[in-house]
């Protein structure tokens, strides 16, 4: 399960809303215990993917250096990441799968269509390496709602 | 000197996210490493034993491979290496995977995770 509050939710499909028409992307920090991934903070991340931002993303290795850096400092760990699919579903794809290595970790990807933040999905990315990952519906949970949304 | 594991590799490091090891350069360091914990091994290079395409490995904030001296840069007790697996995908199909992929992904017949805020 993925667990964050209202207020990290919003950012999330907001920065979706303020890059689009490109995928935005960022890095999810908290806790990850009992099968529960914690989101205590998002950090938005820059788009390298300039050549093909409508429909690729890519966080640069430095920046997320920097950002488990920070979170480290802070009792922090990468718990799962975020990015957004202009006029498409809130669905993983075979990009996602294929560049998807953080196993344990929650993928959270948002629909953006025409500018407006439509749905918001998580997916467990479960397996033990490259040879068996696959993605998981994960229910996630907002605070702030006290309502499981799965 | 540290070696920072991210999350998916820690099951093979007895769970730490933090190993430390006694090392003169980068490529010490990571051969001790898998010393101590054999099975990172195969998550970290391929068969051909050349780091995995996905995974950086950072001294401090420079990326190994673009050292001048690479492996063979040397090392001092306040270094950190990181251990880096790449972040990128988005929702055009991936090449050859495509239609593999395609099958599997939500939009062919998978329902969706959760519930649309809206």
């Amino acid at each position: 399960m993925l667990k964050l509050n209202e207020q990290i939710y919003d950012a999330i499909r907001r920065h979706g809303e303020e890059t689009y028409p490109n995928e935005c992307c960022g890095v999810l920090l908290g806790h990850s215990a009992n099968g529960v991934n914690d989101v205590e903070e998002a950090v938005r991340a820059g788009n390298i993917r300039t050549d093909s931002a409508h429909n690729r993303y890519q966080i640069a290795p430095q920046e997320l250096v920097r950002i488990q850096r920070q979170g480290r400092e802070r009792g922090l760990d990468i718990v799962g990441f975020y990015h957004s699919h202009p006029d498409h579903p809130a669905q993983w794809s075979g990009t996602d799968l294929a560049e998807a290595h953080w196993i344990g970790c929650s993928y959270v990807i948002t629909a953006v269509e025409k500018g407006v933040a439509q749905t918001t999905n998580s997916f467990l990315l479960a397996g033990t390496g490259e040879d068996d990952k696959a993605f998981e519906n994960e229910a996630m949970k907002v605070a702030a709602l006290e309502a499981e949304r799965c | 000197m540290k070696i920072h594991i991210p999350s998916p590799l820690r099951v093979y490091s007895n769970k730490q996210d933090t190993v430390s090891v006694s090392a003169t350069t980068v490529g010490e360091a990571l051969s001790a490493l898998t010393t101590k914990h054999p099975e990172l091994k195969k998550h970290l290079y391929s068969d051909e034993g050349k780091l995995r395409s996905f995974v950086n490995v950072y001294l401090n904030d420079e990326d190994i491979r673009y050292l001048p001296e690479k492996d063979a840069t040397r090392v001092g007790e306040q270094d950190a290496l990181s251990i880096i697996p790449s972040i990128a995908g988005g929702c055009s199909p991936h090449g050859g995977l495509a239609v593999r992929s395609a099958r599997r992904a939500g939009g062919t017949g998978r329902t969706g995770g959760c519930a649309s805020r809206l």
